[in-house]
């Protein structure tokens, strides 16, 4: 697991139907009724003003602080797109996108085995890999660290995208045999008996009936890495190298007066690939998998 | 034959013993390879490493070599670290317990009891705050507690900086904030196959809205309330980045949580022994929510 260890146990535990928030129930307008959609609505209030913030100053000519109507501008997002932002984008792209690519591509494999055939020790292996999917990992940076040394491995972006990678495993592979579990088995056995290898059968059969799986797997693997700021803080200190969680930190802490527009405008873009990503796992999935259906509604 | 004739048959469990394929091993090996070095291969490191006198720089940043129960003895006297460890029990009573667990079972009864329209818009609301990247959530509410930032102006007093005054009780809140949508998803999911007979039955008992809950439903869900602590509990041990970037665990060593002064231990003191030996005492901590965690699910387990 990566950073929040909160994330990855939470798909496994989240059996939500659209229902939830869709169904009109219409409640007796009681004073029960009222004083509850009163305080939900305060709650969201509450809830948003923070966000709002973001959204508002970055579209702000004279932003500060405080949330307010804004003088209309784009000039904080020219000035966040420049070359010099755009690097650390760029790197937070190599480090998720390197980092979801091993992660999904041994997990498929480890699950369908784990799934389908025998292996010793398997429930043993399994229950491990749950143990260690709510394990607080980034808590070993410090020996990561001096591994890292150890190999020379320090301040290179591929291994730390490796250890992202490694780091989300478990609860990859857990999430993936699940999907598998559910894939039935009759079309495997006609072609394993056609003569069809262990390999040819995962990559024509379990990969295009998983392809659902796999998504939501890649998916939070790369939300989880593209957010990653202590691993990448510790294990890679070339500036060239910085990925965006890390240079919007640096970005921060660099003026004495901050830029308040544009610190707005790089944080919407450097979150809009999540919420999108979100959203994308959220609409395809709702028939197969039905996380998400709170946010779509 | 094909194989559903086959199942038709029902000729029981098979009767010789499943066989090991060796192919399995290389389906198997790139991810247990990955985990061994990257995964237990720190952990495992960390215990040896924390028995050491390793330094990020200066003479014992080479040489470095085992010093028996130094660093053991340095953790039981080190009252920065007692006070951390105070900390991490406020930040998990705050955030953990009042902001997330309370607050997300709140949550998840009203939604309940709203109407269609502000169920969904306040969801949406509640769930982008939990995807949105931790970085991102730290500087909202970073702007949010500053001079002249939204609250100051709201409360009337624009001078005030939150984060100085009730540091710990503002990154409680921000942490709160990103996270209690997780605990609301998983009581409403919960809240939705508690049988409502008796829930109604109670009802027509007469027993108000709050005998309901704490004689009835609470009761009913203890089993996804506990497995819920446990969860937030592990995400809250391992909060760095969120305050980090608010406070840098200050001011002073006011939100310095176990995380927090361990990276501060092994990288601004460089003193990489004595931090990894704080490592490992978290480790040690989550092993234990982590072993509950697996206990509360086996049934899962096949």
């Amino acid at each position: 697991m990566s950073e929040s260890a909160l994330r990855a146990p939470a798909l496994e535990e989240l059996d939500l139907r659209s229902e939830d928030l869709v169904t009109v129930r219409y409640p007796r307008a009681s004073v029960h009724g009222i004083a509850a959609n009163l305080v939900l609505g305060l709650f969201g209030a509450l809830f948003a003003t923070p966000l709002l913030w973001m959204l508002l100053s970055s579209i702000d000519a004279h932003a500060n602080w405080s949330v307010k109507l804004p003088t209309l501008t784009l000039s904080n997002y020219a000035a966040v797109l420049h070359a010099a932002q755009l690097r650390p984008l760029l790197n937070s792209l190599y480090l998720a996108g390197v980092a979801t690519t091993v992660t999904t591509a041994t997990a498929v494999l480890s699950a369908y085995v784990l799934s389908r055939r025998y292996v010793p020790l398997r429930r043993t292996y399994l229950i491990f890999i749950l143990f260690a999917s709510g394990l607080p990992v980034t808590m070993a940076i410090v020996p990561t660290y001096q591994l890292f040394i150890d190999f020379g491995w320090l301040d290179s972006l591929f291994w730390t995208s490796i250890f992202l990678a490694a780091s989300s495993l478990p609860f990859a592979i857990w999430l993936m045999k699940n999907f598998i579990d559910d894939v039935p088995e009759e079309l495997e056995e006609s072609a394993s008996i056609e003569g069809a290898g262990t390999m040819r059968i995962l990559l024509r059969i379990v990969v295009p009936l998983t392809i659902p799986g796999i998504g939501v797997t890649a998916i939070v693997t790369f939300i989880n890495a593209w957010g990653a700021f202590l691993v990448p803080l510790v294990l890679n200190s070339n500036p060239s190298d910085t990925p965006a969680s890390v240079s919007a930190y640096n970005f921060l802490s660099a003026f004495t007066t901050p830029k308040f527009g544009q610190l707005g405008a790089f944080s919407l873009l450097f979150s809009a690939p999540v919420l999108a990503l979100y959203l994308l796992m959220a609409r395809r999935l709702t028939g197969a998998f039905n996380f998400g259906g709170s946010l779509r509604g | 034959m094909s194989a559903v004739a086959l199942n038709e048959l029902d000729l029981g469990p098979r009767q010789d013993r499943a066989r090991f394929e060796w192919g399995s091993v290389l389906f198997l090996g790139p991810a247990l390879a990955l985990m061994a070095v990257l995964f237990l291969g720190p952990i495992v490191y960390s215990v040896y490493l924390a028995f050491t006198n390793l330094q990020l720089a200066g003479p014992n940043a080479i040489h470095y070599g085992f010093t028996g129960l130094t660093n053991v003895r340095r953790l039981a006297h080190d009252t920065e670290f007692t006070g951390a460890t105070k900390l991490t029990i406020y930040f998990l009573v705050g955030s953990a317990i009042a902001g997330q667990t309370v607050l997300g079972m709140i949550l998840a009864l009203l939604m309940r009891r709203v109407l269609a329209p502000l169920r969904i818009v306040v969801g949406a609301v509640i769930v982008l705050a939990w995807v949105l990247p931790e970085v991102t959530a730290a500087f909202v509410w970073y702007a949010f507690s500053q001079p002249g930032g939204t609250l100051s102006n709201v409360l009337g007093r624009p001078d005030t900086n939150y984060l100085n005054d009730v540091p710990m009780l503002m990154v409680c809140i921000a942490n709160a904030w990103r996270n209690v949508a997780f605990s609301m998803l998983m009581f409403s999911a919960a809240l939705r196959n508690l049988p409502t007979e008796v829930v109604e039955a109670a009802e027509m008992e007469g027993a108000g809205v709050l005998r309901r809950l704490f004689y009835v439903v609470v009761p009913m869900m203890r089993g996804t309330i506990f497995t819920n602590l446990l969860l937030v509990t592990l995400g809250n041990l391992s909060t760095f980045t969120l305050i980090w970037v608010m406070t840098q665990g200050g001011p002073g060593s006011a939100t310095s949580i176990l995380p927090v002064y361990m990276y501060l231990v092994a990288f601004s003191f460089n003193d990489l022994g004595y931090g990894s030996m704080i490592g490992l005492a978290l480790i040690a901590l989550g092993a234990l929510f982590s072993i509950s965690y697996v206990y509360s699910l086996r049934t899962r387990l096949r």
